[in-house]
Parts: structure tokens; sequence; C-alpha cells
């Protein structure tokens, strides 16, 4: 009996190093989303630039949409944004922009240099929606259906990948529900 | 005291107390009543920055954390008591926004663990201590006595 006892120490060591081993996979940088299922909260965002027209719910109206939060100061976001200019060519869904954090003007001229992905974009500079949104940091971009739920929360980077095996398959079934 | 302990010292001293003057937010965070910025201060200890990670929002400077505190203040003017403030943050960030994870079913193992250990350790010791103690208890027969004394008188010692 006692040398089973023996053995006790090995097994916890197997038992947390398979835990552990684990735990590696998995990246500690992505926190579970507080937002699927739920709607996107009430907001009304004013544009990026004098003229320019802002950003509210009653723009995603009824469309499946991805919703984009990115700054100008955010290098992925520059990694990311021919992707999104791609998407946005293609046709094959509606993005819209919320510009976080940025100083007055420097998200528009960024779009002027960069090209412009975005049906509608709305200015963030306080981080107000971000928040209430659970943003941890751009770009992250939420889908969102027809009722104006947020399905799918992506922290990071859409690259080919995530839009051809993640986004698009989802887009699919949505505009189908 | 020489000049060049005296600069020594006070470099120590400086030193020795730069992270607790890093650690403040700066004056500009500062709220006017007293008994609000320490409530805040306490807020701030209790929510992790997102970004960072392993920091609270009152130690880490990144831009959110920043933010994040500026909400926190916002929602104390607003009159929110610290839980209703803890409450509305956890609402968008989840349960892993707060430093201390609460006592809920999935935490139920990470709070009993402790204990768990401690009972788990103890039993273990006095089952030890026990068995030790019977060990010795056990009385010499007249052969052990024998081979004691032969092996004492062996060594010289009476």
């Amino acid at each position: 009996m006692n040398r089973v006892f023996l053995f006790l120490p090995l097994a916890i060591f197997i038992v947390m190093g398979v835990y552990f081993a684990l735990g590696l996979r998995e990246d500690p940088s992505s926190i579970p989303s507080r937002m699927i299922d739920r709607p996107l909260p009430v907001f009304d965002l004013p544009g990026i630039a004098e003229g320019e027209p802002g950003f509210s719910n009653a723009d995603l109206d009824g469309q499946v949409a991805l919703v984009n939060v990115f700054g100008s100061w955010c290098p992925p976001c520059e990694i990311e944004h021919p992707m999104l200019m791609q998407i946005s060519r293609s046709g094959r869904v509606p993005i819209f922009g919320v510009d976080w954090r940025d100083e007055p003007g420097a998200g528009a001229a960024w779009l002027a240099r960069n090209g412009n992905p975005y049906q509608r974009v709305g200015d963030d500079p306080e981080g107000d929606l971000a928040f209430e949104l659970g943003i941890t940091g751009a770009p992250e971009t939420f889908l969102i259906d027809r009722q104006g739920r947020v399905r799918f929360h992506h922290v990071g980077v859409i690259d080919e990948t995530v839009w051809r095996d993640t986004l698009l398959p989802m887009i699919e079934a949505l505009e189908v529900e | 005291m020489r000049p060049d302990l005296l600069i020594l010292t006070i470099f120590l001293v400086v030193l020795t107390y730069s992270p607790v003057a890093l650690a403040s937010p700066p004056p500009d965070e500062q709220m006017v009543d007293p008994g609000m910025e320490i409530r805040a201060r306490e807020l701030y200890r209790d929510l992790r920055c997102v970004v960072c990670q392993s920091q609270s929002i009152d130690e880490s400077n990144a831009a959110l954390a920043a933010d994040m505190r500026d909400k926190v203040r916002q929602r104390l003017l607003a009159g929110d008591s610290n839980a209703e403030v803890l409450a509305w943050v956890r609402e968008r960030y989840g349960d892993y926004v707060l430093m201390t994870p609460p006592l809920q079913a999935n935490t139920l193992f990470l709070w009993l663990l402790p204990f768990i250990a401690l009972i788990g350790g103890g039993a273990v010791l006095v089952s030890f201590v026990r068995r030790q103690a019977r060990q010795a208890g056990i009385r010499m027969d007249g052969e052990d006595e024998a081979e004691l004394a032969r092996l004492r008188d062996e060594e010289g010692q009476s």
C-alpha cells in the first residue's frame, strides 16, 4: 500500500505537466469576449473629419457586417489594412470602422494615405465605445448579424486565413439565417 | 558625513523609492475629493490591465489602463458604490478583469485548493509523526539489550 503512495508525486507531476502543456498552446492575450450573442451597445459616433458622416447603430440596420476597431497609431492595423481593402473591393460584406484613441484628423489622414475600406467610420477618441465593447487592443473585429447582435469577436489582425476559414463561412451562415 | 557618502545615500534613497513614485497616477488623474481618490486607488488595485494582464490598472502606464482609470473616476463621480463600479467593468471585460477571482462554481477548486493542500499535508504529517512515535515506543527484548551492550562496549562507551 505504501509503495503505491510513493508514485503519488510522479502522478501529480504528470497531471500538472499535461495541464501546463495544454496551457502553453493557448494565447494568453485573448480573453473570452463578453459580447458574443449580445446586441451592440447603443452608440452614435461623430465622423473622423469635418463634413464626414459618423457611425451609429442605424447604419448597420438589417445587414450582416463587420465592425473593425483600428487606430492610425497601431502598427498591426497597418498590416491588416490591405486585407480589409481586399474584402471591401470584393463587396462581400460591408465593413464599418471605429477609429479608436486617435488624435483629431490622424485617422482621416491615415485612411486618405492607405485607402478607406469602410462604409462609415466613427471617431472614438476617448475610447467610450471601445470600453463598452471590451476592447483590449487594436485591431479587433466584430461580426454583426442582421439583428445587430455580435456573433463573433476576432482579436488581432484579419489575414487571408482568418477571412477564408473563419469569417467568410460565418458570414455565409448568417446571411441565410 | 563625507560628501561622497552623502551623495551615495541620497542616490540610494531616491533609487529605492522611485518605483513608488512611478506607481502613483499622474497628478492630472488625481480626484479633487481625497475620499474619492482613496476609493479610486482601491478600485485601480482591484482591476486588471487587460493589455498588460499581470498588472493592475493602478500599476500600469498603458494607455488602455489610463482609459480604464478614467472610466472608474467617471463612475465614482456619477455616485456609484465600489461594488457597482467593479460590476460595471466586469460586465464589459468579464471575470478576467478582476484581480481577485470571484468565488463561484468555476473558481471553487481554485479557492479550496490551499485548504485541501493544508488538510492533506497535515494528514500526511500526523500519520508520519504517529508512526515514528510508535516505532520509538517498541520495547527492546533481552537479545537486543545484550547486542546493544556489546556494541557500546566495543565503542568504549559505558
